[in-house]
């Protein structure tokens, strides 16, 4: 038996070439449903969707039964599901240890994590095309049951802002996830960075007048909601753009440093 | 072919690793023996990328680890046979490093009968495993490659008799067919039965290396004479050097072949003469005694 596995071997120095990207995306994609808690978390965002159309139906007053209601609603959760998602597969290498496996298999660990990024982009897309079909159908039925106009007020425009903020959302999971290395700690992060700091960024815009004119430039979730509400003027863009460059972009290089360095144990 | 020249780790003010050199060589199986803490799993380590040295080189076949292309396909690595997701099955890990490497899926099932995981075993849930079916997985891993090094750190860990049994004929055929083999254990009878060379290592430095045979004629000789005190005068009189042993024979620091000529030059019959079994064991016994915090060795 070891005969055939050693000839194998000899064949292949021949011609031995990069793992390619595509390949280690595939199979990062793939880690991401395997286990039984990957399974479900993906599933979750299925469930999620039709819970909140099904909720939306049920309790939305007539008058508001419209597509942006739809999908501010099946929106919401995506917000909280996409990054635990994002987190998950990056620090479940660390945490679970498969990374000795993974980074012994493809030794440039910049090309594991960027694979990675592409993976729960992927996801994270794929999500909200199936939150906005999902809204459509909403829409659609919950409408014909009140007996109400139908209201498409979210444009196409609208739509893919609203997918680039949960894509945001996304980001800020997988460079807690980067940053921290951790699932307990990059989750807390998380919650503390999207519940916590809006709270405490709300209360300072109140009272501090200097504050208030900042707040869009320094505080992403703030910047970041107006991508839900509808179209950015340019100012907008660039609070997004700034905002996301201090609060996702550097620190995601500080972190990504550390996983180069870092012992993989 | 492994080549480690002056590998060295610091931790702060602490080296675990110091200045190691030696060479794994092909169609050979090179054991690197040490108590535990003495720097064998750092070294390991560094050796496939996944520690930075702080000093020194590793290269394998010429070539450093981080360097080579698709690393699988020409070293199999096992570090720890329990650093997988316990959620995902045997066959799945299996699956996920085929794919990584770009191989047939067919070496998934090839590979998973090599190292006897059934077909249920093999659709379980690691999690559930003992460690002996996560050191096969392990191994499964490391060989579906077909690479012709192999680092592994601890292998028979938690085998039964059968399964060390088995690990051992498999690395033998491995090292018969060409190629290299790498492995770890804190326990010397292991190393003994199945390397060629021996590494030993304590506190981060080598104390011993070379070919078992080697390393074994450096323990002496053990002789005994019907006149034990006649023999004791006509060995220090030929300048070796001996010592008494408890149950009154005499140990010379020479070879058999050596002691046994002294021996007829003064007309003595001798009633013993062999190569001192355990010279291994007395050096890896006196490194765990200054290494272990118990200060004695079990």
């Amino acid at each position: 038996m070891t005969t055939i596995v050693l000839d194998r071997g000899l064949e292949q120095h021949a011609a031995v070439h990069h793992v390619p990207l595509s390949r280690v995306t595939r199979v990062e994609l793939r880690k991401m449903f395997d286990t039984r808690s990957g399974f479900w978390l993906m599933a979750s965002i299925v469930i999620a969707a039709l819970l909140s159309t099904v909720a939306t139906i049920l309790f939305a007053p007539d008058a508001e039964l419209t597509y942006y209601t739809f999908a501010k609603a099946i929106g919401f959760p995506m917000t909280v599901i996409l990054p635990m998602i994002a987190v998950l597969s990056i620090t479940g290498e660390w945490s679970q240890r498969s990374g000795l496996t993974t980074f012994t298999l493809v030794p440039r660990r910049n090309r594991v994590i960027l694979a990675k990024v592409i993976a729960s982009v992927t996801v994270g897309v794929a999500s909200m095309l199936f939150a906005l079909v999902t809204g459509v159908v909403g829409n659609l039925v919950g409408t014909a049951i009140a007996g109400a106009d139908l209201v498409w007020d979210v444009s196409f425009a609208h739509g893919v802002n609203i997918v680039l903020g949960s894509l945001l959302c996304l980001l800020t999971g997988t460079m807690l996830g980067v940053l921290f290395r951790s699932s307990p700690v990059a989750l807390v992060a998380y919650f503390v960075y999207s519940l916590l700091l809006p709270t405490v960024s709300g209360l300072l815009a109140s009272n501090q007048e200097r504050f208030r004119d900042l707040r869009p430039w320094v505080d992403l979730n703030y910047a970041q909601s107006a991508l839900f509400e509808g179209s950015l003027t340019g100012e907008q863009w660039a609070h997004v753009a700034v905002a996301a460059t201090t609060w996702v972009v550097l620190p995601a290089l500080v972190g990504l440093r550390r996983v180069m360095k870092s012992e993989v144990k | 072919m492994i080549t480690i020249e002056s590998l060295s780790k610091k931790y702060g003010a602490r080296t675990v690793v110091d200045d190691i050199s030696f060479t794994a060589r092909p169609g050979r199986v090179t054991g690197f023996l040490g108590p535990n803490g003495a720097g064998k799993s750092t070294s390991m380590r560094m050796m496939v990328g996944l520690t930075r040295p702080t000093s020194g080189d590793v290269t394998i076949s010429g070539r450093r680890f981080t360097d080579l292309p698709n690393p699988g396909l020409e070293v199999g690595v096992m570090l720890d046979a329990s650093a997988q997701h316990a959620g995902r099955t045997g066959r799945e890990i299996l699956t996920l490093a085929q794919q990584m490497m770009g191989l047939s899926a067919r070496r998934v099932p090839e590979t998973l009968e090599l190292v006897s995981l059934t077909e249920t075993e093999s659709n379980r849930r690691v999690g559930s495993y003992s460690l002996g079916m996560r050191q096969r997985l392990g191994i499964a891993v490391a060989l579906i490659g077909g690479p012709s090094v192999l680092i592994l750190d601890e292998p028979a860990n938690g085998l039964d008799p059968a399964g060390i049994r088995w690990m051992r004929d498999l690395l033998r055929d491995y090292a018969n067919d060409g190629g290299t083999v790498l492995l770890s254990s804190h326990l010397l009878h292991e190393i003994e039965v199945i390397a060629d060379d021996i590494v030993m290592i304590g506190k981060g430095r080598i104390v011993a290396q070379g070919s078992k045979t080697e390393l074994l004629r450096t323990a002496g000789t053990v002789v005994r004479a019907r006149n034990m005190n006649a023999l004791e005068r006509a060995l220090h009189e030929s300048g070796l050097v001996t010592t008494s042993m408890q149950d009154g024979a005499l140990r010379a620091d020479a070879d058999p072949t050596v002691v046994g000529l002294v021996a007829r030059e003064s007309g003595l019959a001798l009633t013993e003469l062999r190569t001192a079994d355990g010279g291994l064991e007395d050096m890896f016994l006196q490194l765990t005694a200054h290494t272990q915090r118990e200060g004695k060795a079990a």
